[in-house]
């Protein structure tokens, strides 16, 4: 069998969907405002597909990276289009400006490794929750640039498994505004049996 | 009309004169160049993983670095090329981020790829001939088969050919 296959697999999802659900409720307090969410939709794709859903390998987006340790071990990336950053720093930020040549100042790519720790921080717990494993994020780190290179982050991780990757893609809708992101959630080669133990599928 | 063939991740491609291949958004992954100037054939690899050996799951000979240069150099001789008159050059094997307060190993993977890349180069006696490797920042290339040449386009630093 392959890691993401199987129980494992319907595992996964069902911490994305509890961790998507408390990632709302933390934005909702964070921004001040209520926050809805659609149901998150889990993608497994090969990795040259991957690019596609946000746009293509050139296009430029934003990448919140952090590792997390603990009982387990792994890597977190949340990548959002520049729409989607846009429409999360106008929340986060008064006044905020969009000028989507440049990259983000000081104020703003703090405010989206904010965001990028919430969400982080609501998907492990949820995945403590559920498996009964304690972890640790660090803290976040950024970057802007073109998509296939940032994605080449988690790719490489999945590279080490197999020759495919999982995802979950989250979109917060407030009013008009859609903030649209996909959130990778890797843990390490050597997590994986830990995490299939405590899910009591294997012994 | 010339030929635009894309090299995907984990994958490799050859052309002849007067085509051009194409790997979009390099981050911490590799591109490796390989060129026979005499019969103007051009090879081109997009590589994630250092070593094949490392891993267990290692079918996809395109996925590293040991594995792809050794087919992408035996595709191109079976198009005419030959070893000794074959030139590479890199692009790629970015660290895509950095940590404020502390090193992280898993994020150092672009340098153990282009290191990679070097050792198995230089184990075949091909030599590197130009790089463009490391830094922070993603990397689009283009290799002409007519002239060898490595187009790499950046967002914010620049675009050159090496």
């Amino acid at each position: 069998m392959t890691f993401l296959d199987g129980i494992y697999l319907d595992a996964l999802k069902e911490v994305g969907n509890i961790g998507a659900g408390t990632a709302a409720t933390s934005l909702s307090k964070l921004l001040n405002r209520k926050v809805n969410m659609n149901v998150p939709e889990i993608k497994i794709l090969s990795f040259n597909e991957v690019e596609t859903v946000v746009g293509g390998a050139e296009k430029l987006v934003a990448g919140i990276y952090l590792e997390f340790v603990g009982d387990i071990q792994g890597t977190i990336l949340y990548i959002l289009d520049r729409d989607s950053a846009d429409n999360l720093l106008r929340f986060l930020i008064p006044n905020y400006c969009v000028n989507s040549q440049s990259g983000f100042s000081t104020i703003e790519s703090s405010a989206l490794r904010e965001v990028g720790n919430i969400l982080a921080s609501a998907y492990l717990g949820s995945l403590s929750t559920f498996t009964g494993l304690s972890v640790k994020p660090s803290v976040p780190a950024l970057a802007y640039d073109m998509a296939g290179a940032i994605l080449s982050v988690p790719l490489i991780e999945f590279g080490q498994i197999g020759e495919q990757a999982f995802f979950i893609e989250t979109i917060f809708i407030d009013g008009l505004d859609r903030i649209k992101g996909n959130f990778f959630l890797i843990p390490n080669i050597d997590s994986y049996p830990i995490i299939l133990k405590s899910l009591g599928v294997i012994k | 009309m010339i030929q635009r063939v894309k090299v995907g991740m984990a994958d490799l491609n050859t052309v002849i004169s007067p085509g051009i291949l194409i790997t979009l958004g390099l981050g911490s992954c590799v591109g490796i160049a390989l060129y026979d100037g005499q019969v103007k054939i051009a090879g081109l690899a997009h590589i994630m993983l250092p070593y094949s050996n490392l891993i267990k799951n290692n079918e996809n000979k395109a996925k590293f670095a040991d594995t792809a240069i050794l087919q992408l150099v035996e595709d191109m001789i079976a198009l005419g090329a030959k070893k000794e008159r074959l030139r590479a050059k890199l692009a790629g094997g970015a660290q895509m981020f950095t940590f404020n307060d502390r090193d992280s190993n898993l994020l150092k993977i672009g340098e153990r790829n282009v290191i990679a890349s070097l050792e198995t180069l230089s184990k075949l006696n091909i030599p590197v001939v130009a790089q463009d490797t490391g830094g922070n920042y993603g990397r689009t290339v283009e290799l002409y088969a007519d002239t060898g040449d490595f187009l790499i386009k950046t967002i914010g630093h620049g675009t050159k050919y090496i």
